[in-house]
């Protein structure tokens, strides 16, 4: 396969299918266009809410998609003791945060569809840890990719917060807290609330734990003896946990600062980074309670890679790269020249022809016809 | 040079104040005291660089990943809610925000109230909470006449003395919130760089307890 052809962001697609398909995922084809009225119902699970919409023919207010899961969600059925593997590679529309111009965005990602148990979760986490090893690969900074997958459970930190007993708007504050490592602000929440102290340094604990599995399950397994309510949630995280291949595991921190919108998500949620981009460029979790909003009984997990995210951090090629040059001048026949280039080119070489080479050229080979004299 | 830890300090005696602390904490780099224009020092021995931005800018750099970590008051963080770690309060540049008015103003609340400010969108949930109908008026400095002129009714800003406002014939009506400088990461590199990171954090952390065990 000719994969100089390619971009860096069609090779890292490429390979992230390459990927998807091997692990038994199919390919997800889908319309550009939806009707709006599915994203004002979901408002909150998109990235960014601004949608571009036209009205059709007879009248239907339509979108360019935002968002691929809501549609695969959509038109999926629930078909029991069934698995649906799905990947797609699809381009969305939306503004980037603090900006109100639209951009065209590559998206990739794979959803799992039916009755999840440990193992299936794990799967997805592997294929999200192997998604940024493999982008990680064309980031200019490093030759051996550095990345992490940081996992989340949500419901960890749901119980934790019903069991302070603080309303809605607090509640609100705290997860904000919670989303800035800011122990501080909620450790002055809880005292002005009158929050038991016990409780409040258990929601502390939790947030400044962070780190590798082996730093954080001790911490975990002492929090669930706490709190009964706790067990389940944390249980779920550790048996996922110890389900990966080691070399997935090596790259997962658990933190529980990281937050997607719950009336979405629940349960293990994840966020992949790679070393020298600032920006999270991978994103994902289990979604079960959109599936019940969307009157889907199956649960659901699933996760982006954001391509556009990588776009700027790509190792640039330097220079064209060729198998064979040949170098002719005017004595040179150009029959010969023709001749010579479509030999190389059926052989499955990248040959070319010139007068003269350029400095940042690199070749195997170069052959020197000028002055009408033959290499070969 | 990648695993340098950048830091941006605000431009400023906070900065100034800010640094002595990093220094104190083993993230020292001597260049910085001497007196020029430079705005970027490093001391690759202690694995670390600083530069110096406008503190309203801390926040970007360190949200865009120019910065590992910063200095920025609570302020700014209120006003552009940059996704970024808040680790620490540093209980440095301690000021409020607060709704200040002429001597004698009374509240027409017939009609919507009109707020100078140069933080709307702090102001703007404030009065959101109270329920009351306002018309902002964003200024970018010398929001203290706005009143005097006729321009707005009251302005919501930063106070740390109150000497400004008393010059103008203004006084505190309201407190907003009390602000302080904050240190925040960026998301992405804190996981990189978490044991400098975490360990420069624990050092400072010590150090405002021992002031405020002094002061207390």
């Amino acid at each position: 396969m000719d994969t100089y052809v390619m971009s860096r962001e069609e090779l890292v697609s490429y390979k992230l299918r390459t990927l998807y398909s091997r692990y038994g995922y199919s390919q997800y084809k889908m319309s550009k266009f939806e009707e709006y009225e599915l994203y004002v119902r979901n408002k909150n699970f998109l990235v960014s809410d601004n949608v571009i919409t036209f009205t059709d023919h007879s009248g239907r207010l339509l979108a360019l998609k935002p968002d691929v899961t809501l549609s695969i969600v959509k038109s999926g059925r629930d078909v029991p003791g069934k698995v649906s593997r799905i990947y797609y590679n699809e381009n969305v529309y939306r503004t980037a945060p603090g900006s109100r111009d639209f951009r065209e965005i590559t998206q990739i990602g794979l959803e799992c569809i039916g009755d999840l148990d440990t193992y299936l979760v794990s799967e997805v986490l592997t294929l999200a840890a192997k998604s940024l090893k493999s982008a990680g690969r064309h980031i200019s900074f490093f030759q051996s990719p550095d990345y992490l997958l940081e996992i989340s459970q949500l419901d960890v930190v749901s119980c934790l917060l019903d069991s302070l007993s603080v309303n809605e708007e607090l509640k609100g504050e705290l997860l904000g807290c919670i989303g800035e490592k800011n122990v501080h602000d909620m450790a002055r929440i809880c005292r002005d609330a009158g929050v038991d102290e016990a409780r409040a340094q258990a929601l502390q604990t939790l947030v400044t734990t962070y780190g590798t599995p082996d730093e954080v399950f001790p911490v975990l397994l002492k929090l669930a003896e706490e709190n009964e309510a706790l067990r389940e949630p944390i249980e779920e995280l550790t048996h996922t946990i110890d389900a990966l291949p080691e070399e997935v595991r090596e790259s997962v921190r658990i933190d529980f600062s990281l937050l997607n919108d719950m009336t979405y998500y629940n349960g293990i949620v994840f966020r992949g980074y790679i070393k020298g981009i600032p920006d999270g460029v991978l994103s994902g979790g289990r979604y079960d309670r959109l599936m019940r909003k969307m009157d889907r009984t199956s649960d659901a997990i699933g996760f982006a890679v954001y391509l556009d995210r990588l776009a700027g951090y790509y190792t640039t090629a330097p220079g064209e790269f060729y198998d064979v040059v040949l170098l002719y001048d005017d004595m040179t026949s150009p029959k010969d020249v023709s001749e010579w280039v479509a030999e190389h080119v059926a052989k499955g070489e990248r040959a070319v022809a010139v007068r003269d080479v350029p400095d940042n050229w690199h070749y195997k080979e170069v052959i020197d016809m000028r002055g009408g004299k033959s290499d070969e | 040079m990648s695993e340098m830890l950048n830091v941006a300090l605000p431009k400023g005696r906070l900065g100034e104040k800010v640094y002595a602390m990093f220094e104190k904490a083993g993230f020292e780099c001597p260049s910085i005291r001497e007196n020029n224009r430079k705005l970027i020092f490093e001391n690759p021995e202690a694995g670390v660089r600083y530069f110096w931005v406008k503190p309203s800018d801390v926040a970007i750099y360190v949200e865009r990943g120019a910065a590992d970590i910063g200095v920025a008051g609570k302020d700014i963080l209120l006003e552009y809610a940059p996704d970024v770690y808040e680790l620490l309060d540093m209980e440095l540049g301690k000021c409020r925000m607060a709704v200040a008015a002429p001597k004698g103003f009374c509240d027409n609340s017939r009609r919507p109230l009109k707020v100078a400010t140069k933080f709307e969108n702090i102001a703007k949930r404030y009065y959101a909470s109270l329920g009351r109908d306002i018309d902002i008026i964003h200024l970018n400095g010398s929001i203290e006449i706005a009143p005097i002129l006729g321009l707005s009714d009251v302005i919501v800003d930063i106070v740390e003395t109150g000497k400004t406002l008393v010059e103008n014939d203004l006084c505190v009506i309201e407190e907003v919130l009390p602000i302080s400088a904050r240190l925040i990461a960026n998301k992405a590199n804190f996981k990189f760089k978490q044991r400098d990171i975490r360990a420069l954090a624990d050092s400072l952390q010590q150090q405002i307890n021992n002031r405020t065990e002094v002061q207390s």
